[in-house]
């Protein structure tokens, strides 16, 4: 007895060293739910996918996805919407929070301001851009009015009516981190730089950008992450049917339209194979633009 | 060379302003949009004109009535409320694990983390969907919370854990030394310490789950829409609603949520955003 005791004993120190012992317990629960709820489903999904209705093959939904170019096109229109949302989004959010940077006045409500079109909510910058970008709207009356154009341009139920809502429901969170990063470099960096005889400009490119480097990088997947998704404005503002037609659509169509959840688990994992690729492409492209350490808090 | 004061340091400077200009240009543009909305809820009908010729707050009753706001706003905030409860109860423990071990396999597990943060909701949706049919969940609001859980979950625990990890352990060990217990050192010392951390979460996932509409759109039935959903079904049905009634009602949408995002920033600060956005890039 007391030398079994003694082994238990030892076998819990052992695994106490490695950094296992009653503490990781508590980390059971979690685990647990989010296999069941996202690890089972996925992989469920990804073998569904590999299971097409009409058979033919374990490949043959893959090869049916790219063989229709009704369906590959939507990988090409996804991309034409969420790259360039998400570089503007965090492109504008750089000079505007370089601005921001420091204490000065009015630099608090500036930047509730420009936060707070977080909260608009997709449907209501649909509806706002369909009123105000409309043919009848206010934008093309004054376009109209001071002469700039002779008729009212469509900006709606085509690419750039979706552009312009993930214009707007994504640059106030790309900004809001942009600025928190920023706020993170330590300002005495830039002020050694200006003594030592650097112009604003060589500040910048050769202090900030650098140390700015691996948050914009993390700015740009997450406003990647969150333009890719895009579903509602796509069908609301946009021209689901043609133009429009993101890679959601096409997954959502295949599943609750024609009721074929192979092809729906299909389009569904593409599209998080196609966006985990751009995440990569990213990260490597940055791992090689940054070397060394920042030391400051945006590290 | 001239060292900046930081007081000016926003409005000087060669390209303040170009940058200050095209701000000013978006916020305008933003602003007749909104208002836009708004004016029209408010509308009796507007069509073809600068402004409407006659405005009322029928649309709002009608709203209010048509749509049954009450009891979607019942189940987004039953559902919200249920899904921080859940995330918090099963994420804070979590995430004390992930900040005060290192252990074999935590790499698969930081991963399993990540994962339903990164990957856009869809991809997850569609086949969560699907399961929860086959297991007749989904429709109700428990399959609701099931699927919002998945994204808060790992948010609770992504910011929670450099949170944690900040607290002197050797607080604990005091405690312990003075005679507590693991139950004792969990409630008497760590919890109170947290607190500000589990409300940052907490809100932010309320603020979150409000917003959600993929997951929330895919697998909840008749009763359990949030007003998000509701409100898209109802936008995406043109001609059965009438369209200022649709306005009135994201109208709602937007105040809710605006309140919940000032809660929001009493509690917490843009940098504990970023601790939280530290853990999603693997370097």
């Amino acid at each position: 007895m007391a030398a079994t005791g003694a082994a238990r004993v030892v076998l819990r120190h052992r695994l106490a060293e490695r950094g296992i012992d009653r503490v990781l317990l508590l980390l059971v629960p979690a685990v647990l739910v989010l296999v069941l709820l996202f690890l089972y489903p996925m992989l469920y999904g990804v073998g569904l996918s590999l299971q097409p209705r009409a058979g033919g093959g374990v490949l043959a939904n893959y090869q049916a996805f790219f063989r229709d170019s009704y369906q590959s096109s939507t990988v090409w229109k996804t991309m034409r919407l969420a790259l360039p949302a998400a570089l503007v989004n965090v492109g504008a959010s750089v000079p505007i929070a370089y601005r921001l940077r420091g204490r000065f006045r009015g630099r608090r409500p500036l930047t509730a301001i420009l936060v707070l079109p977080v909260t608009l909510g997709t449907v209501l910058v649909a509806d706002g851009l369909l009123r105000y970008l409309g043919p009848k709207g206010w934008f093309n009356r004054v376009l109209l009015d001071i002469g700039l154009v002779h008729e009212p341009i469509r900006l709606i139920y085509n690419y750039w009516g979706v552009l312009f809502s993930l214009l707007i429901t994504g640059f106030p969170f790309a900004f809001l981190l942009v600025l928190s990063y920023m706020s993170g470099i330590d300002p005495t960096l830039e002020r050694a730089a200006a003594t030592l005889g650097a112009g604003p400009w060589q500040r910048v490119r050769h202090i900030t950008l650098p140390l700015l480097t691996p948050g914009l990088a993390t700015t740009f997947i997450l406003a990647f992450v969150l333009a890719f998704s895009v579903f509602p404005s796509a069908n609301l503002v946009g021209e689901p049917a043609n133009e429009t037609r993101v890679m959601a659509i096409a997954a959502y169509q295949a599943a609750f339209e024609k009721y074929d959840y192979s092809m729906a688990a299909t389009i569904a994992v593409l599209m998080g194979v196609f966006e985990l690729l751009v995440i990569v492409l990213v990260l490597l492209w940055c791992g090689r633009l940054y070397t060394g350490s920042t030391g400051g808090k945006g590290a | 060379m001239t060292v900046p004061t930081p007081r000016r340091a926003g409005w000087r400077g060669p390209y303040a302003w170009i940058v200050w200009g095209g701000v000013a240009f978006f916020l305008l543009n933003l602003a007749a949009l909104i208002l836009s909305v708004v004016v029209n809820s408010f509308a009796v009908t507007w069509f073809g004109s600068w402004l409407p010729s006659a405005f009322t707050t029928a649309w709002y009753t009608d709203a209010w009535r048509e749509f049954g706001l009450a009891q979607v706003l019942t189940v987004t905030l039953l559902v919200a409320l249920a899904v921080v409860g859940l995330a918090l109860l099963l994420g804070v423990p979590a995430a004390y694990a992930l900040a005060r071990r290192d252990f074999a396999g935590k790499r698969p597990v930081m991963l399993l983390l990540l994962l339903p943060v990164l990957l856009p909701p869809i991809t997850y949706g569609i086949p969560l969907a699907t399961v929860l049919y086959k297991f007749h969940l989904a429709g109700s609001m428990s399959g609701v919370i099931a699927a919002n859980l998945v994204p808060a979950l790992p948010f609770v625990v992504l910011v929670l854990t450099p949170f944690i990890e900040q607290i002197d352990t050797n607080l604990e060990s005091a405690a312990r030394m003075c005679g507590a217990g693991t139950r004792q050192v969990f409630t008497r010392v760590l919890v109170p310490l947290v607190v500000p951390g589990i409300l940052a979460a907490g809100i932010l996932v309320l603020v979150r789950t409000v917003a959600m509409f993929e997951l929330t759109f895919l697998v909840s039935g008749p009763d359990s829409q949030t007003l998000i959903v509701a409100l898209y079904s109802a936008a995406f049905t043109p001609g059965i609603r009438a369209a200022q009634a649709i306005d009135a009602m994201a109208v709602v949408y937007t105040l809710l949520s605006s309140a919940l995002l000032v809660l929001a920033l009493m509690f917490v600060n843009p940098t504990q955003i970023v601790a939280q956005v530290k853990e999603v890039t693997p370097e």
